[in-house]
């Protein structure tokens, strides 16, 4: 079974679904690209900030 | 910026009409092959490529793949495999995927299936949507 860490998944994640959400949600490959790196960012900066959050507010 | 001037031949409406659904049912049955048809190869090799190796990462992470109903979470996980397609009813026939899960990977694994069926969705409405002149 494959095991991989919970960072290396989540970059995984962000990567596919950003990539589908670019192709999908935009018309022309300048903004493809533009808004699945948006996505991109997104996934993994509020996976980082809330990571955080949680380490903080745990007791 | 100057676009390219449409070189595609008019179709008639009775054959636009015939194969309005195809791309969309392509699409949901191999990810990508809506594209294909609409001869966006590029596009459809990066949402086969994509939605494939999420459905075969959450496989290989000993991900559930959900075959019954027996609450509405099973349900609606269902529903979400489902959106895989023909990858989802050649995995369920032999018998590949986990029937519980175990460990924290595979519940990743298990969300990883689902989300490839959801996104597989995605991009059928989307080649559907080419397919109509909703989207350039």
């Amino acid at each position: 079974m494959l095991q991989l860490s919970h960072f290396t998944t989540v970059l995984l994640f962000a990567l596919f679904a950003s990539t589908v959400f670019g192709i999908t949600m935009r018309e022309t490959p300048r903004r493809m690209f533009r808004y699945g790196t948006y996505c991109f960012a997104l996934f993994v900066g509020s996976v980082i900030v809330f990571s955080w959050i949680m380490k903080f507010i745990s007791p | 910026m100057a676009t390219a001037p449409n070189k595609t031949a008019p179709v008639s409406k009775s054959s636009q009409q015939g194969s309005v659904y195809l791309p969309l049912i392509a699409g949901w049955l191999v990810p990508g092959a809506g594209h294909f048809l609409l001869r966006k190869w590029w596009r459809g090799g990066l949402l086969f490529a994509s939605i494939a190796c999420m459905f075969a990462l959450g496989m290989a992470m000993g991900g559930k793949l959900y075959s019954g109903a027996q609450d509405i979470l099973d349900l609606l996980g269902m529903l979400g495999d489902l959106g895989n397609g023909l990858m989802f009813f050649i995995s369920h026939f032999m018998g590949i995927g986990a029937q519980h899960v175990r460990v924290t990977t595979a519940d990743y694994g298990t969300k990883f299936i689902v989300v490839a069926g959801l996104l597989n969705v995605v991009a059928a409405v989307d080649a559907h949507n080419l397919r109509t002149g909703r989207k350039a």
